[in-house]
């Protein structure tokens, strides 16, 4: 199961980033659990300045705005 | 083009006459509304098919380390050219802080990258003209400039918050992107969806205020009051405009209507200016990481400077 963080300081393109992703995620079946990270210290220690950021398994793969319905497709 | 199409729709259409009140101002609405939308929505493709936006993470890397001087000017520069949501000023606050930057030149990349950026520029030399466009974007970069300088002078490193400097940063593998045409063009499309959808609702009211000011004020008082840059417009301009909250594109239309009506340039120039560069919204955002003497200096310095260039080009002009 693939562990994704969405981080962000709870704006509004954080929340949409995070439903993205779950509705993709069970659109395609997989199983993930998705963690909304608010945290700054944590965000930071990702290495990201610009939110909202995604993380899978450990791995920033995305930093700023929110991502297009493909890409999130291409990671799941 | 524009024009022609808001005079089909309302005087040809619905009979509204260019003499009449309501026509003008509806008249202003529809052609702004038209123009400034197509034209957001080809500059933010086209900047998102060549992947021309910096991200802050990038400005990071290339402004730390750097002796002070050079430090501002790049931070100046790239904060021009890097689209920028309010929401995201405290990471990148800390980001900088953790980075060793300067205070004073975080503070001159937060005055210029809401106040200039490419967009902005590109819709206000399509509606107001590059010598205009040209003005705004070096008094911009003068106040940016010398607002982080004067913030310095006051040490604001004793305002931030103890959290912020116990933070420490770990290293992003920035993720590769997609460079095939389809991706860009996916990117881009995508892009415009997301900053037109941010964007959108500040626009509008710009066009509405700037066609009720077009519409509804009469030339006459603006002439007597406005129009001959008369030293206390421009302060007054300030006022009104710092606590409001607009993006730059947003007040363009606004600018255009009092420039339309006569309002000194120096005036509309500090008007335009302090609305983009800071708000009470922001500065509630920037108290998470830093204390209110720091914020209230910060709104003073740049209520001084934005003051300053707009008599400068009253008198010039």
């Amino acid at each position: 199961m693939k562990n994704i963080k969405v981080l962000g300081s709870g704006c509004r393109n954080c929340e949409t980033t995070a439903k993205l992703i779950e509705q993709a995620a069970a659109a395609k079946g997989i199983a993930i659990e998705l963690e909304k990270v608010t945290d700054m210290a944590a965000i930071l220690g990702y290495g990201v300045m610009s939110t909202p950021g995604v993380v899978i398994d450990g791995q920033v793969v995305h930093a700023g705005g929110v991502p297009d319905r493909k890409t999130i497709e291409g990671w799941l | 083009m524009f024009d022609a199409l808001a005079s089909l729709l309302v005087f040809d259409l619905l009979g509204l006459s260019a003499g009449d009140r309501l026509g003008a101002a509806l008249h202003f609405f529809v052609a702004d509304t038209v123009k400034i939308f197509v034209m957001l929505a080809l500059i933010i493709y086209a900047m998102g098919l060549f992947r021309a936006m910096l991200s802050p993470e990038r400005v990071r890397d290339y402004v730390r380390g750097k002796p002070e001087w050079l430090a501002r000017t790049l931070a100046i520069l790239l904060g021009a050219v890097t689209p920028f949501c309010s929401c995201s000023s405290v990471p990148l606050f800390i980001g900088f802080v953790e980075a060793g930057i300067p205070l004073g030149v975080t503070f001159s990349f937060l005055i210029a990258s809401p106040m200039i950026n490419e967009v902005a520029v590109v819709i206000l030399a399509g509606i107001l003209g590059w010598q205009l466009t040209l003005l705004y974007v070096a008094a911009g970069l003068a106040v940016a400039w010398f607002g982080g300088l004067a913030m310095q002078r006051f040490k604001p490193e004793r305002w931030v918050e103890d959290y912020v400097w116990k933070i420490r940063m770990g290293q992003m593998q920035a993720p590769a992107a997609d460079h095939s045409w389809a991706g860009r063009h996916r990117y881009a499309v995508n892009e415009v969806k997301e900053i037109v959808g941010r964007l959108w609702k500040w626009v509008l009211l710009g066009i509405a205020v700037g066609a009720l000011f077009h519409g509804y004020v009469p030339e006459a008082w603006v002439a007597e009051y406005l129009a001959g840059g008369a030293w206390y417009t421009v302060p007054m301009a300030v006022l009104v405009g710092v606590p409001l909250y607009s993006n730059a594109t947003g007040v363009i239309p606004v600018a255009e209507a009092m420039l339309g009506k006569g309002v000194a340039m120096g005036t509309t120039l500090a008007f335009m200016m302090s609305i983009a560069a800071l708000s009470l919204p922001e500065m509630i955002i920037l108290r998470k990481v830093i204390r209110w003497p720091a914020l209230a200096l910060f709104a003073a310095v740049l209520a001084v400077a934005i003051t300053l260039v707009g008599w400068g080009f009253n008198l010039i002009a």
